[in-house]
């Protein structure tokens, strides 16, 4: 079980209030992301869930019982840092086994939980090993283990891949999303990555200034962004914003429409321009298309195949039904 | 070809610096052993010979040798005990965030700028003197009889003395090490449900060890040679009580005259040195590998 409540959970560091009053529910066995630019307060709230910052004002709920005032260790759920945290001096199996030394349980419950999560994590060959002679994936993976086998109501993820290479990340993402399948226990992922928060959430909580921003599933944020900010964050390439006259044309103070839904063509279209940077993926090309008279630039999405190149004119068209629009406090008109 | 032409030319530059490096160990090293085996006193000039290891087997069968011995163990053990654990403490308190902790880590640090004679000399007249001194008076203040402290624990007292000088050096080697611990490691072991005390043993002794063995080494060396506060204090007494090897290696060749009995005694000494190098090494030395 773990179903976590924020009723008006405020956090005030000095004078300066960092987290305003919020409320949030977590539901058991969801996999939520906190998502929001650096300083936004996301990991401040991670920790507050954690214990590992005190509550200024307002209640956390774990599974309907109050855990404002309780210890980190009472708490029942299990973090997995940034920086991992392990303990240097300690053996892979030392390092995994401390949670449940301090719990005080059974030597031969330790080990077969140990071995468990070894199978599990692919240690089992790394047990006797040093963090010091793992590699960044490794080190995850045993901050993981030891999160594991407390056996917690809820994990808690603080910008775990951060500090991996890219190919490392994408791989470490598929496997906390298959863990998360497999055990089912409620999972709080903190990232500054939106692609990370859409490809593993069932849940995505955007956050800017301490203020929740929206919260949905991630096609939700895609299909209906709450307001520009959320529009901006959740999609890459980023959605163009276009205020001015265009927007006038449709009833809004802004109007939004995400790279992949221009039509590109060379001959004819709503809007023209001039190609800054061509992007050839392969899979796609992305366009800087500058001189549109609409914004500063606008970012296409097109096929693998389109050929055509910096400096070249473009004409664009909106998908008409894919365009959003906002009203002047930049909050979605529907 | 480059990099061994380079290395030859370090070696080449180097040598002098190295050379002289020698000369100056070598030297005094050779005197003292050649001293060690000459009948060599002032009080006699010009009778000096040969006397194979006799000086030795004075300095060895002479009965405070024994003590001295015991009594340089004892200080050095005893100041690295005090040292360690209260420069732990220290260090951990000093890591707290308090009003005006720039002043109390200077205040801390200050016994260190004192020089060994001046600390002796204010702990005895000061402090310890029974008459006169700060803790009479407290005794006297709860009706208690003065302890006379160096008069019926000399060398506790030199251990106080000693311990006074070193805690500073102590503490701020371990107050560098507490603040290079990373703090997530900590709040890693909160959640893991590890209470201060066990936070405290399994995740910040450890990561001071190699301090602690820093520490420990560099005062090993100092403190096997401790000489100026027991001249300043105790004479080496009462008796012998607190006569130390450096102590008595004086008191042989400066109060006796006897150059080859000091320097058969400073010989001695060396050896001890390298006997406690040797097992200080073999017990603690792997903290400093990586």
């Amino acid at each position: 079980m773990g179903r976590i409540t924020l009723d008006k959970v405020t956090k005030k560091f000095g004078d300066v209030e960092v987290i305003p009053p919020l409320d949030l529910t977590i539901n058991d066995g969801e996999f939520v992301v906190f998502v929001g630019p650096s300083g936004c307060g996301k990991s401040t709230l991670l920790r507050l869930i954690a214990g590992l910052e005190d509550v200024t004002d307002g209640e956390i709920r774990i599974d309907g019982k109050p855990a404002t005032d309780l210890p980190p260790a009472k708490r029942g759920l299990a973090m997995v840092f940034q920086s991992y945290a392990l303990y240097p001096h300690m053996s892979v199996r030392k390092n995994i086994a401390f949670p449940m030394k301090m719990a005080g349980m059974p030597e031969d419950e330790q080990k077969r939980r140990i071995e468990n999560a070894a199978r599990a994590l692919n240690l089992t060959d790394y047990l006797d090993r040093r963090p010091g002679q793992l590699s960044g994936g490794q080190r995850q993976r045993v901050a993981i283990g030891r999160a594991i086998v407390r056996e917690p109501a809820a994990f808690l993820f603080d910008e775990p891949l951060s500090n991996l290479d890219a190919a490392l990340r994408v791989g470490m993402r598929m496997e906390i999303s298959e863990l998360h399948k497999k055990l089912d226990t409620t999972m709080i992922y903190v990232t500054h990555d939106q692609v990370e928060a859409m490809t593993m959430a069932d849940k995505i909580v955007v956050l800017r200034a301490g203020n929740i921003e929206q919260v949905g599933s991630p096609l939700e944020l895609y299909r209906n962004p709450r307001n520009t900010f959320v529009a901006g964050f959740i999609g890459s390439p980023k959605m163009n914003l276009i205020e001015g006259a265009e927007a006038k044309k449709h009833d809004a103070a802004t109007i939004g429409v995400r790279p992949e839904h221009i039509d590109v063509s060379a001959s004819e279209g709503a809007w023209k321009g001039r190609i800054g940077v061509a992007e050839h993926l392969g899979s796609d090309t992305f366009f800087h298309v500058h001189d549109t008279g609409l914004a500063e630039t606008l970012t296409i999405r097109a096929g693998g195949e389109v050929d055509l190149h910096h400096g070249d004119t473009v004409f664009l068209t909106p998908q008409a039904d894919k365009i959003h629009r906002f009203d002047g406090q930049g909050l979605r008109i529907s | 070809m480059a990099t061994q032409h380079s290395r030859s030319a370090a070696r080449i530059m180097i040598s002098p610096a190295v050379l002289l490096l020698l000369a100056w160990m070598i030297v005094p090293l050779a005197l003292t052993i050649y001293f060690s085996l000459l009948r060599y006193n002032l009080l006699m000039p010009g009778t000096e010979r040969f006397v194979g290891f006799l000086n030795y087997r004075l300095f060895y069968e002479n009965p405070a040798f024994w003590t001295a011995m015991l009594n340089t163990l004892l200080l050095v053990g005893g100041v690295l005990i005090v040292t360690v654990v209260g420069g732990i403490l220290l260090a951990i308190l000093l890591d707290q965030p308090i009003w005006g902790q720039g002043i109390v880590r200077i205040l801390v640090i200050a016994p260190f700028f004192v020089m060994p004679t001046v600390s002796a000399l204010v702990w005895k007249n000061m402090f310890m003197n029974p008459v006169s001194g700060l803790f009479a008076e407290f005794s006297k203040a709860v009706g208690l009889q003065p302890f006379d402290f160096l008069t019926h624990a000399p060398l506790a007292s030199i251990i106080g003395i000693v311990s006074w000088q070193w805690l500073p050096f102590a503490t701020l080697i371990l107050l560098t090490a507490i603040q290079s611990l990373d703090s997530e490691q900590m709040e890693a072991a909160e959640m893991d449900g590890a209470s201060p005390l066990s936070r405290f043993w399994y995740i910040t002794l450890p990561h001071l060890s190699r301090a602690i063995t820093v520490v420990i080494l560099i005062q090993t060396i100092f403190l096997l040679s401790v000489f100026a506060e027991i001249l300043v204090t105790t004479n080496g007494g009462p008796g012998v009580a607190s006569t130390n090897l450096t102590y008595l290696v004086y008191a042989r060749s400066l109060l006796n005259f006897d150059v080859g009995g000091g320097s058969a005694g400073g010989v001695v000494a060396i050896i001890l040195a390298n006997i406690v190098a040797i097992f200080l090494m073999r017990m603690i030395g792997k903290n400093l590998d990586a």
